[in-house]
Protein backbone atom coordinates (compact mmCIF):
# COMPACT_ATOMS: atom_id res chain seq x y z
CA UNK A 1 0.00 0.00 0.00
CA UNK A 2 2.88 2.33 0.85
CA UNK A 3 4.37 1.83 -2.61
CA UNK A 4 1.05 2.67 -4.28
CA UNK A 5 0.78 5.78 -2.10
CA UNK A 6 4.28 6.88 -3.14
CA UNK A 7 3.51 6.23 -6.82
CA UNK A 8 0.29 8.24 -6.69
CA UNK A 9 1.97 11.15 -4.90
CA UNK A 10 4.87 11.11 -7.37
CA UNK A 11 2.60 11.06 -10.42
CA UNK A 12 0.50 13.93 -9.07
CA UNK A 13 3.56 16.02 -8.22
CA UNK A 14 4.95 15.25 -11.67
CA UNK A 15 2.14 17.19 -13.32
CA UNK A 16 3.41 20.42 -11.76
CA UNK A 17 7.01 19.62 -12.72
CA UNK A 18 5.85 19.05 -16.29
CA UNK A 19 4.21 22.49 -16.23
CA UNK A 20 7.45 24.01 -14.93
CA UNK A 21 9.49 22.39 -17.72
CA UNK A 22 7.03 22.97 -20.57
CA UNK A 23 7.96 26.59 -21.42
CA UNK A 24 11.68 25.82 -21.31
CA UNK A 25 11.21 22.77 -23.55
CA UNK A 26 9.26 24.78 -26.13
CA UNK A 27 11.81 27.57 -26.31
CA UNK A 28 14.79 25.24 -26.51
CA UNK A 29 13.05 23.08 -29.12
CA UNK A 30 11.66 25.87 -31.31
CA UNK A 31 13.80 28.99 -30.85
CA UNK A 32 16.94 26.97 -29.93
CA UNK A 33 17.47 29.40 -27.07
CA UNK A 34 18.36 28.65 -23.45
CA UNK A 35 16.05 31.02 -21.65
CA UNK A 36 17.74 31.84 -18.34
CA UNK A 37 14.76 34.03 -17.36
CA UNK A 38 12.37 31.04 -17.38
CA UNK A 39 12.38 30.74 -13.58
CA UNK A 40 11.57 34.45 -13.20
CA UNK A 41 8.65 34.10 -15.66
CA UNK A 42 7.24 31.37 -13.39
CA UNK A 43 7.63 33.57 -10.30
CA UNK A 44 6.00 36.47 -12.20
CA UNK A 45 3.10 34.12 -12.93
CA UNK A 46 2.95 33.21 -9.25
CA UNK A 47 2.88 36.87 -8.19
CA UNK A 48 0.21 37.68 -10.80
CA UNK A 49 -1.89 34.84 -9.44
CA UNK A 50 -1.34 35.99 -5.84
CA UNK A 51 -2.20 39.65 -6.59
CA UNK A 52 -5.31 38.85 -8.63
CA UNK A 53 -6.58 36.31 -6.09
CA UNK A 54 -6.25 38.87 -3.27
CA UNK A 55 -7.65 41.78 -5.30
CA UNK A 56 -10.61 39.99 -6.86
CA UNK A 57 -11.29 37.41 -4.18
CA UNK A 58 -11.55 34.61 -6.72
CA UNK A 59 -10.10 31.09 -6.95
CA UNK A 60 -6.43 31.30 -8.06
CA UNK A 61 -7.13 29.03 -11.02
CA UNK A 62 -9.58 31.61 -12.40
CA UNK A 63 -6.75 34.16 -12.45
CA UNK A 64 -5.31 32.13 -15.36
CA UNK A 65 -7.86 33.82 -17.65
CA UNK A 66 -5.97 37.08 -17.00
CA UNK A 67 -2.41 35.90 -16.32
CA UNK A 68 -2.10 33.59 -19.37
CA UNK A 69 -2.89 36.29 -22.00
CA UNK A 70 -0.93 38.92 -20.04
CA UNK A 71 2.16 36.72 -19.90
CA UNK A 72 1.72 35.76 -23.57
CA UNK A 73 1.94 39.40 -24.66
CA UNK A 74 4.80 40.04 -22.24
CA UNK A 75 6.78 37.13 -23.71
CA UNK A 76 5.89 38.10 -27.30
CA UNK A 77 7.08 41.69 -26.75
CA UNK A 78 10.31 40.64 -25.02
CA UNK A 79 11.21 38.28 -27.87
CA UNK A 80 10.29 40.77 -30.60
CA UNK A 81 11.93 43.82 -29.03
CA UNK A 82 14.95 42.35 -27.24
CA UNK A 83 15.80 38.70 -27.75
CA UNK A 84 15.39 38.53 -31.55
CA UNK A 85 17.99 41.30 -31.86
CA UNK A 86 20.37 39.35 -29.61
CA UNK A 87 19.79 36.20 -31.69
CA UNK A 88 20.88 37.99 -34.87
CA UNK A 89 24.34 38.22 -33.30
CA UNK A 90 24.50 34.55 -32.29
CA UNK A 91 23.52 32.19 -29.49
CA UNK A 92 25.77 33.71 -26.79
CA UNK A 93 24.45 37.31 -27.01
CA UNK A 94 20.87 35.98 -26.89
CA UNK A 95 21.75 33.90 -23.81
CA UNK A 96 23.19 36.99 -22.16
CA UNK A 97 20.04 38.96 -23.01
CA UNK A 98 17.90 36.36 -21.19
CA UNK A 99 20.36 36.49 -18.25
CA UNK A 100 19.92 40.28 -18.18
CA UNK A 101 16.12 39.92 -18.32
CA UNK A 102 16.32 37.43 -15.43
CA UNK A 103 18.29 39.92 -13.25
CA UNK A 104 15.98 42.84 -14.11
CA UNK A 105 12.84 40.81 -13.39
CA UNK A 106 14.26 39.42 -10.12
CA UNK A 107 15.30 42.87 -8.84
CA UNK A 108 12.08 44.42 -10.11
CA UNK A 109 10.01 41.87 -8.17
CA UNK A 110 12.20 42.40 -5.08
CA UNK A 111 11.50 46.13 -5.24
CA UNK A 112 7.80 45.69 -5.83
CA UNK A 113 6.97 42.78 -3.55
CA UNK A 114 9.81 42.69 -0.90
CA UNK A 115 11.75 39.44 -0.28
CA UNK A 116 8.97 37.98 1.89
CA UNK A 117 7.75 34.48 1.09
CA UNK A 118 4.19 34.18 -0.21
CA UNK A 119 1.67 31.42 -0.71
CA UNK A 120 -1.80 31.33 -2.21
CA UNK A 121 -4.11 29.30 -0.02
CA UNK A 122 -7.51 27.96 -1.06
CA UNK A 123 -10.34 26.16 0.70
CA UNK A 124 -9.09 22.88 -0.80
CA UNK A 125 -5.37 23.41 -0.17
CA UNK A 126 -5.25 20.81 2.59
CA UNK A 127 -8.16 18.61 1.51
CA UNK A 128 -7.46 14.92 1.13
CA UNK A 129 -9.48 12.37 -0.80
CA UNK A 130 -9.18 8.73 0.31
CA UNK A 131 -9.57 6.14 -2.45
CA UNK A 132 -9.11 2.43 -1.58
CA UNK A 133 -7.08 3.34 1.45
CA UNK A 134 -4.80 5.74 -0.43
CA UNK A 135 -4.75 9.40 0.63
CA UNK A 136 -4.68 11.74 -2.32
CA UNK A 137 -4.22 15.50 -2.04
CA UNK A 138 -7.14 17.22 -3.80
CA UNK A 139 -4.89 20.18 -4.65
CA UNK A 140 -2.37 17.88 -6.36
CA UNK A 141 -5.15 16.23 -8.40
CA UNK A 142 -6.45 19.63 -9.52
CA UNK A 143 -2.98 20.93 -10.42
CA UNK A 144 -2.17 17.76 -12.38
CA UNK A 145 -5.44 18.17 -14.32
CA UNK A 146 -4.68 21.86 -15.00
CA UNK A 147 -1.19 21.09 -16.32
CA UNK A 148 -2.34 18.04 -18.32
CA UNK A 149 -5.21 20.01 -19.91
CA UNK A 150 -2.85 22.87 -20.82
CA UNK A 151 -0.36 20.42 -22.33
CA UNK A 152 -3.13 18.65 -24.28
CA UNK A 153 -4.57 21.94 -25.61
CA UNK A 154 -1.11 23.17 -26.57
CA UNK A 155 -0.33 19.90 -28.37
CA UNK A 156 -3.58 20.12 -30.37
CA UNK A 157 -2.87 23.79 -31.12
CA UNK A 158 0.60 22.99 -32.48
CA UNK A 159 -0.73 20.06 -34.55
CA UNK A 160 -3.95 21.46 -35.95
CA UNK A 161 -3.52 25.19 -36.53
CA UNK A 162 -1.51 27.11 -39.12
CA UNK A 163 0.35 29.01 -36.40
CA UNK A 164 1.22 25.66 -34.82
CA UNK A 165 2.44 24.30 -38.17
CA UNK A 166 4.47 27.47 -38.73
CA UNK A 167 6.05 27.07 -35.28
CA UNK A 168 6.91 23.39 -35.91
CA UNK A 169 8.23 24.17 -39.39
CA UNK A 170 10.45 26.95 -38.04
CA UNK A 171 11.75 24.61 -35.34
CA UNK A 172 12.55 21.99 -37.99
CA UNK A 173 14.26 24.13 -40.66
CA UNK A 174 14.35 27.92 -40.29
CA UNK A 175 15.53 28.62 -43.85
CA UNK A 176 12.91 26.37 -45.45
CA UNK A 177 10.27 28.01 -43.25
CA UNK A 178 11.32 31.44 -44.53
CA UNK A 179 11.16 30.15 -48.10
CA UNK A 180 7.60 28.98 -47.35
CA UNK A 181 6.62 32.54 -46.47
CA UNK A 182 6.86 32.24 -42.68
CA UNK A 183 8.02 35.34 -40.79
CA UNK A 184 10.54 33.74 -38.45
CA UNK A 185 10.88 36.73 -36.08
CA UNK A 186 7.10 36.77 -35.55
CA UNK A 187 6.96 32.97 -35.16
CA UNK A 188 9.76 33.00 -32.55
CA UNK A 189 7.89 35.73 -30.67
CA UNK A 190 4.66 33.69 -30.71
CA UNK A 191 6.60 30.65 -29.43
CA UNK A 192 8.07 32.77 -26.62
CA UNK A 193 4.58 34.11 -25.89
CA UNK A 194 3.25 30.55 -25.58
CA UNK A 195 6.22 29.57 -23.37
CA UNK A 196 5.65 32.51 -21.01
CA UNK A 197 1.91 31.72 -20.98
CA UNK A 198 2.89 28.18 -19.93
CA UNK A 199 5.03 29.78 -17.21
CA UNK A 200 1.92 31.62 -15.99
CA UNK A 201 0.17 28.26 -15.58
CA UNK A 202 3.22 26.82 -13.83
CA UNK A 203 3.48 29.94 -11.65
CA UNK A 204 -0.13 29.63 -10.51
CA UNK A 205 0.49 25.97 -9.62
CA UNK A 206 3.69 26.92 -7.75
CA UNK A 207 1.87 29.68 -5.82
CA UNK A 208 -0.82 27.20 -4.73
CA UNK A 209 1.53 24.33 -3.91
CA UNK A 210 4.60 25.93 -2.32
CA UNK A 211 5.79 29.23 -0.90
CA UNK A 212 7.59 31.51 -3.32
CA UNK A 213 9.56 34.74 -3.22
CA UNK A 214 11.17 37.01 -5.86
CA UNK A 215 14.51 35.18 -5.81
CA UNK A 216 13.20 31.61 -6.04
CA UNK A 217 13.19 31.57 -9.86
CA UNK A 218 16.56 29.80 -10.04
CA UNK A 219 15.13 26.79 -8.24
CA UNK A 220 12.45 26.36 -10.92
CA UNK A 221 14.90 27.02 -13.74
CA UNK A 222 16.90 24.02 -12.49
CA UNK A 223 13.80 21.81 -12.33
CA UNK A 224 12.89 22.92 -15.87
CA UNK A 225 16.36 21.98 -17.12
CA UNK A 226 16.07 18.50 -15.59
CA UNK A 227 12.61 17.93 -17.11
CA UNK A 228 13.84 19.09 -20.53
CA UNK A 229 16.90 16.84 -20.43
CA UNK A 230 14.76 13.80 -19.52
CA UNK A 231 12.00 14.57 -22.03
CA UNK A 232 13.87 15.83 -25.06
CA UNK A 233 13.61 19.22 -26.70
CA UNK A 234 10.15 20.35 -27.71
CA UNK A 235 8.49 17.00 -27.01
CA UNK A 236 5.34 18.07 -25.24
CA UNK A 237 4.03 14.64 -24.20
CA UNK A 238 7.57 13.71 -23.22
CA UNK A 239 7.56 16.73 -20.89
CA UNK A 240 4.55 15.32 -19.04
CA UNK A 241 6.18 11.88 -18.68
CA UNK A 242 9.51 13.42 -17.63
CA UNK A 243 7.72 15.54 -15.04
CA UNK A 244 6.05 12.43 -13.64
CA UNK A 245 9.39 10.57 -13.49
CA UNK A 246 11.03 13.52 -11.76
CA UNK A 247 8.10 13.73 -9.35
CA UNK A 248 8.38 10.01 -8.55
CA UNK A 249 12.09 10.36 -7.76
CA UNK A 250 11.34 13.30 -5.47
CA UNK A 251 8.67 11.38 -3.56
CA UNK A 252 10.74 8.20 -3.34
CA UNK A 253 13.65 10.18 -1.87
CA UNK A 254 11.37 12.04 0.53
CA UNK A 255 12.11 15.45 2.02
CA UNK A 256 15.72 14.58 2.86
CA UNK A 257 16.94 12.80 -0.28
CA UNK A 258 14.34 13.75 -2.92
CA UNK A 259 16.53 16.25 -4.75
CA UNK A 260 19.63 14.06 -4.43
CA UNK A 261 17.89 11.02 -5.93
CA UNK A 262 16.34 13.15 -8.72
CA UNK A 263 19.71 14.49 -9.80
CA UNK A 264 21.36 11.06 -9.54
CA UNK A 265 18.54 9.85 -11.82
CA UNK A 266 19.35 12.69 -14.21
CA UNK A 267 23.03 11.69 -14.26
CA UNK A 268 22.04 8.06 -14.91
CA UNK A 269 19.98 9.22 -17.89
CA UNK A 270 22.80 11.38 -19.22
CA UNK A 271 25.28 8.52 -18.91
CA UNK A 272 23.16 5.68 -20.27
CA UNK A 273 20.85 7.49 -22.64
CA UNK A 274 21.95 10.96 -23.60
CA UNK A 275 19.65 10.95 -26.62
CA UNK A 276 16.69 12.19 -24.63
CA UNK A 277 15.13 9.10 -23.14
CA UNK A 278 11.49 10.05 -23.35
CA UNK A 279 11.61 11.88 -26.67
CA UNK A 280 13.30 8.93 -28.36
CA UNK A 281 10.91 6.43 -26.80
CA UNK A 282 7.89 8.37 -28.03
CA UNK A 283 9.36 8.98 -31.47
CA UNK A 284 10.21 5.29 -31.87
CA UNK A 285 6.70 4.32 -30.81
CA UNK A 286 5.19 6.80 -33.25
CA UNK A 287 7.37 5.55 -36.11
CA UNK A 288 6.56 1.91 -35.26
CA UNK A 289 2.84 2.62 -35.37
CA UNK A 290 3.23 4.51 -38.66
CA UNK A 291 5.20 1.71 -40.29
CA UNK A 292 2.58 -0.80 -39.09
CA UNK A 293 -0.08 1.32 -40.78
CA UNK A 294 2.01 1.41 -43.96
CA UNK A 295 2.43 -2.37 -43.96
CA UNK A 296 -1.33 -2.77 -43.56
CA UNK A 297 -1.91 -0.30 -46.41
CA UNK A 298 0.54 -2.21 -48.62
CA UNK A 299 -1.27 -5.47 -47.88
CA UNK B 1 6.42 36.94 -77.42
CA UNK B 2 5.96 36.59 -73.65
CA UNK B 3 6.74 39.48 -71.36
CA UNK B 4 9.63 39.50 -68.90
CA UNK B 5 8.54 38.19 -65.52
CA UNK B 6 11.81 38.20 -63.58
CA UNK B 7 14.68 40.51 -64.36
CA UNK B 8 18.20 40.76 -62.89
CA UNK B 9 20.02 44.03 -63.64
CA UNK B 10 23.78 44.12 -62.97
CA UNK B 11 23.44 41.92 -59.88
CA UNK B 12 26.58 41.29 -57.80
CA UNK B 13 26.91 39.12 -54.70
CA UNK B 14 29.92 39.24 -52.38
CA UNK B 15 30.95 37.19 -49.36
CA UNK B 16 33.44 39.49 -47.68
CA UNK B 17 36.20 40.11 -50.25
CA UNK B 18 35.13 37.19 -52.45
CA UNK B 19 32.86 38.03 -55.38
CA UNK B 20 30.52 35.08 -56.05
CA UNK B 21 28.37 36.81 -58.69
CA UNK B 22 29.63 39.72 -60.74
CA UNK B 23 27.44 42.18 -62.66
CA UNK B 24 24.92 39.63 -63.96
CA UNK B 25 21.99 40.70 -66.11
CA UNK B 26 19.31 38.12 -66.97
CA UNK B 27 15.69 38.10 -68.17
CA UNK B 28 13.20 35.32 -67.50
CA UNK B 29 10.12 35.26 -69.69
CA UNK B 30 6.65 34.46 -68.45
CA UNK B 31 5.57 30.84 -68.98
CA UNK B 32 8.97 29.66 -70.16
CA UNK B 33 11.49 27.15 -68.81
CA UNK B 34 14.93 28.64 -68.40
CA UNK B 35 18.11 26.80 -67.53
CA UNK B 36 20.94 28.15 -65.44
CA UNK B 37 23.94 25.90 -65.97
CA UNK B 38 27.40 25.90 -64.51
CA UNK B 39 30.00 23.94 -62.61
CA UNK B 40 30.37 24.00 -58.82
CA UNK B 41 31.26 27.51 -57.71
CA UNK B 42 29.95 29.16 -60.87
CA UNK B 43 27.65 31.36 -58.75
CA UNK B 44 24.27 29.83 -59.71
CA UNK B 45 23.05 29.13 -56.17
CA UNK B 46 24.45 32.42 -54.85
CA UNK B 47 22.56 34.30 -57.56
CA UNK B 48 19.28 32.53 -56.83
CA UNK B 49 19.68 32.82 -53.05
CA UNK B 50 20.31 36.54 -53.52
CA UNK B 51 17.25 36.87 -55.73
CA UNK B 52 15.18 35.20 -53.01
CA UNK B 53 16.66 37.39 -50.27
CA UNK B 54 18.56 34.61 -48.48
CA UNK B 55 21.88 36.29 -49.33
CA UNK B 56 22.26 40.10 -49.51
CA UNK B 57 22.78 41.65 -52.94
CA UNK B 58 25.90 43.86 -53.04
CA UNK B 59 24.74 45.87 -56.04
CA UNK B 60 22.17 45.69 -58.82
CA UNK B 61 18.44 45.23 -59.00
CA UNK B 62 15.97 42.33 -59.03
CA UNK B 63 12.47 43.03 -60.31
CA UNK B 64 9.39 40.91 -60.89
CA UNK B 65 6.79 42.09 -63.41
CA UNK B 66 8.52 45.47 -63.36
CA UNK B 67 8.35 45.85 -59.58
CA UNK B 68 11.63 46.26 -57.69
CA UNK B 69 11.93 43.44 -55.12
CA UNK B 70 15.64 43.78 -54.33
CA UNK B 71 15.00 44.70 -50.70
CA UNK B 72 11.92 42.53 -50.15
CA UNK B 73 12.64 40.01 -47.34
CA UNK B 74 12.67 36.30 -48.19
CA UNK B 75 9.35 35.49 -46.47
CA UNK B 76 7.55 38.17 -48.53
CA UNK B 77 8.85 36.88 -51.88
CA UNK B 78 5.94 34.42 -52.10
CA UNK B 79 3.56 37.40 -52.12
CA UNK B 80 5.16 38.37 -55.44
CA UNK B 81 4.67 34.84 -56.77
CA UNK B 82 8.34 33.84 -56.46
CA UNK B 83 9.36 30.57 -54.87
CA UNK B 84 12.59 28.58 -54.45
CA UNK B 85 12.94 24.82 -54.06
CA UNK B 86 16.38 24.66 -52.42
CA UNK B 87 19.09 22.04 -52.91
CA UNK B 88 18.04 18.81 -51.17
CA UNK B 89 14.43 19.98 -50.86
CA UNK B 90 14.71 20.96 -47.18
CA UNK B 91 11.55 19.19 -46.04
CA UNK B 92 10.34 19.61 -42.50
CA UNK B 93 11.45 16.12 -41.55
CA UNK B 94 9.59 15.79 -38.24
CA UNK B 95 6.28 16.92 -39.77
CA UNK B 96 3.89 14.77 -41.76
CA UNK B 97 3.79 15.02 -45.57
CA UNK B 98 0.39 16.74 -45.43
CA UNK B 99 1.60 19.26 -42.83
CA UNK B 100 4.63 20.01 -45.02
CA UNK B 101 2.31 20.80 -47.90
CA UNK B 102 -0.03 22.86 -45.75
CA UNK B 103 2.89 24.97 -44.53
CA UNK B 104 3.49 25.90 -48.17
CA UNK B 105 -0.02 27.33 -48.34
CA UNK B 106 0.13 29.46 -45.18
CA UNK B 107 1.29 32.61 -46.97
CA UNK B 108 -1.40 32.34 -49.67
CA UNK B 109 -3.99 31.93 -46.92
CA UNK B 110 -2.90 35.22 -45.38
CA UNK B 111 -3.05 36.88 -48.82
CA UNK B 112 -6.37 35.56 -50.07
CA UNK B 113 -8.40 35.77 -46.85
CA UNK B 114 -11.80 34.09 -47.12
CA UNK B 115 -11.18 32.27 -50.41
CA UNK B 116 -7.97 30.84 -49.03
CA UNK B 117 -9.49 27.69 -47.53
CA UNK B 118 -10.97 26.45 -50.80
CA UNK B 119 -7.89 27.60 -52.70
CA UNK B 120 -5.65 25.65 -50.37
CA UNK B 121 -7.69 22.47 -50.58
CA UNK B 122 -7.76 22.83 -54.40
CA UNK B 123 -4.00 23.22 -54.45
CA UNK B 124 -3.59 20.24 -52.13
CA UNK B 125 -5.67 18.09 -54.49
CA UNK B 126 -3.60 19.29 -57.46
CA UNK B 127 -0.39 18.30 -55.66
CA UNK B 128 -1.84 14.89 -54.79
CA UNK B 129 -2.88 14.45 -58.46
CA UNK B 130 0.67 15.25 -59.57
CA UNK B 131 2.26 13.02 -56.93
CA UNK B 132 -0.24 10.29 -55.91
CA UNK B 133 2.38 8.66 -53.65
CA UNK B 134 2.23 11.72 -51.38
CA UNK B 135 -1.48 11.17 -50.77
CA UNK B 136 -0.74 7.59 -49.71
CA UNK B 137 1.94 8.85 -47.33
CA UNK B 138 0.06 11.95 -46.16
CA UNK B 139 0.44 11.10 -42.46
CA UNK B 140 4.00 9.77 -42.64
CA UNK B 141 6.84 12.02 -41.33
CA UNK B 142 8.64 13.56 -44.31
CA UNK B 143 11.99 12.50 -42.80
CA UNK B 144 11.15 8.84 -43.35
CA UNK B 145 10.59 9.25 -47.14
CA UNK B 146 13.08 8.44 -49.89
CA UNK B 147 15.13 11.23 -51.49
CA UNK B 148 12.87 11.36 -54.55
CA UNK B 149 9.72 11.49 -52.45
CA UNK B 150 11.21 14.29 -50.33
CA UNK B 151 11.84 16.26 -53.52
CA UNK B 152 8.19 15.68 -54.45
CA UNK B 153 7.17 17.11 -51.06
CA UNK B 154 9.40 20.15 -51.64
CA UNK B 155 7.93 20.73 -55.11
CA UNK B 156 4.40 20.21 -53.78
CA UNK B 157 5.06 22.65 -50.95
CA UNK B 158 6.16 25.25 -53.50
CA UNK B 159 3.06 24.67 -55.63
CA UNK B 160 0.77 25.21 -52.62
CA UNK B 161 1.37 28.98 -52.83
CA UNK B 162 0.27 29.12 -56.52
CA UNK B 163 3.57 30.73 -57.59
CA UNK B 164 4.15 32.52 -60.89
CA UNK B 165 7.79 31.46 -60.97
CA UNK B 166 9.61 28.56 -59.31
CA UNK B 167 13.39 28.30 -58.99
CA UNK B 168 14.63 24.71 -58.72
CA UNK B 169 18.13 24.44 -57.32
CA UNK B 170 19.86 21.21 -58.38
CA UNK B 171 16.82 18.96 -58.17
CA UNK B 172 18.72 15.95 -59.46
CA UNK B 173 21.34 16.07 -56.70
CA UNK B 174 21.70 12.60 -55.12
CA UNK B 175 18.71 11.09 -56.92
CA UNK B 176 18.53 7.98 -59.10
CA UNK B 177 18.33 8.79 -62.86
CA UNK B 178 14.89 7.19 -63.18
CA UNK B 179 13.54 9.35 -60.34
CA UNK B 180 15.10 12.47 -61.87
CA UNK B 181 13.43 11.66 -65.20
CA UNK B 182 10.00 11.40 -63.53
CA UNK B 183 10.47 14.61 -61.57
CA UNK B 184 11.54 16.54 -64.67
CA UNK B 185 8.52 15.20 -66.55
CA UNK B 186 6.31 16.53 -63.75
CA UNK B 187 8.01 19.93 -63.90
CA UNK B 188 7.32 20.09 -67.63
CA UNK B 189 3.70 19.25 -66.87
CA UNK B 190 3.48 22.03 -64.25
CA UNK B 191 4.83 24.50 -66.81
CA UNK B 192 2.36 23.38 -69.48
CA UNK B 193 -0.78 23.22 -67.35
CA UNK B 194 -0.25 26.15 -64.96
CA UNK B 195 1.92 28.34 -67.23
CA UNK B 196 4.32 28.63 -64.29
CA UNK B 197 7.71 30.03 -65.21
CA UNK B 198 10.43 27.56 -64.28
CA UNK B 199 14.12 28.22 -63.65
CA UNK B 200 16.25 25.09 -63.51
CA UNK B 201 19.63 25.46 -61.87
CA UNK B 202 21.68 22.43 -62.81
CA UNK B 203 25.11 21.04 -63.63
CA UNK B 204 23.74 18.53 -66.15
CA UNK B 205 24.01 20.49 -69.41
CA UNK B 206 22.36 17.95 -71.73
CA UNK B 207 19.31 17.42 -69.57
CA UNK B 208 18.71 21.15 -69.09
CA UNK B 209 19.23 22.08 -72.73
CA UNK B 210 16.85 19.33 -73.84
CA UNK B 211 13.94 20.61 -71.79
CA UNK B 212 14.41 24.40 -71.53
CA UNK B 213 13.47 27.23 -73.89
CA UNK B 214 16.44 29.42 -73.01
CA UNK B 215 19.66 28.84 -71.12
CA UNK B 216 22.34 30.81 -69.32
CA UNK B 217 25.75 29.25 -68.75
CA UNK B 218 27.62 30.73 -65.82
CA UNK B 219 31.34 30.62 -65.13
CA UNK B 220 33.15 32.21 -62.20
CA UNK B 221 30.19 34.41 -61.27
CA UNK B 222 29.54 35.74 -64.76
CA UNK B 223 27.31 34.82 -67.70
CA UNK B 224 29.67 33.05 -70.13
CA UNK B 225 27.04 32.16 -72.74
CA UNK B 226 23.31 32.55 -73.27
CA UNK B 227 20.79 31.76 -75.96
CA UNK B 228 17.82 29.66 -77.09
CA UNK B 229 18.50 26.16 -75.81
CA UNK B 230 17.94 24.46 -79.16
CA UNK B 231 20.25 26.82 -81.04
CA UNK B 232 23.26 26.76 -78.71
CA UNK B 233 26.34 25.21 -80.29
CA UNK B 234 27.52 22.21 -78.17
CA UNK B 235 31.17 23.19 -78.66
CA UNK B 236 30.53 26.73 -77.45
CA UNK B 237 28.54 25.35 -74.52
CA UNK B 238 31.46 23.10 -73.59
CA UNK B 239 33.91 26.03 -73.76
CA UNK B 240 31.64 28.29 -71.72
CA UNK B 241 30.93 25.57 -69.15
CA UNK B 242 34.55 24.61 -68.50
CA UNK B 243 36.13 27.98 -69.38
CA UNK B 244 38.45 26.50 -71.98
Amino acid sequence: MYIVQVLVNGILLGGIYAGIGLGMSLILGIVKLTNLAHGEYIIMGAFLSSILTTALGIDPLLTLFVSVPTMFFFGYALQRVLINHGMKRGAEPALLVTFGISIILKDGMLMLFTPDARHVATSYSNSVVTVAGIDISLLNIILLIVCAVFIFVLKRFLEKTDIGRAIRATADDTEAAQLSGINVAHTFAIAMGIATAASAVAGTCVSMKWTFYPTSGGEYLLIAFVVVVISGLGDICGTLLAGVMFGLMQVIGGASYGRLISYIFLIVILVFNPRELMGRFLRDRRERSLSKKEVKADE
Amino acid sequence: MSSTLLQFDNVSVKYGDFTAVSDVTMSFFEGSIIGLIGTNGAGKTSLMNAAMGLTPISSGKVSIAGEDITKVPVEKKLDYGMCLVPQGGHCFNRMSVQDNLLVGGISSKAKHGRDAKSMRSDNLEKVYDLFPILKEKANVPAGSLSGGQRQMVAIGRALMSSPKIILFDELSLGLAPVVVKDIYATIKKINETERTTIILIEQDTNRVLSMTDYAYIMLKGKVALEGDSDSLDPEEVKKAYFGI
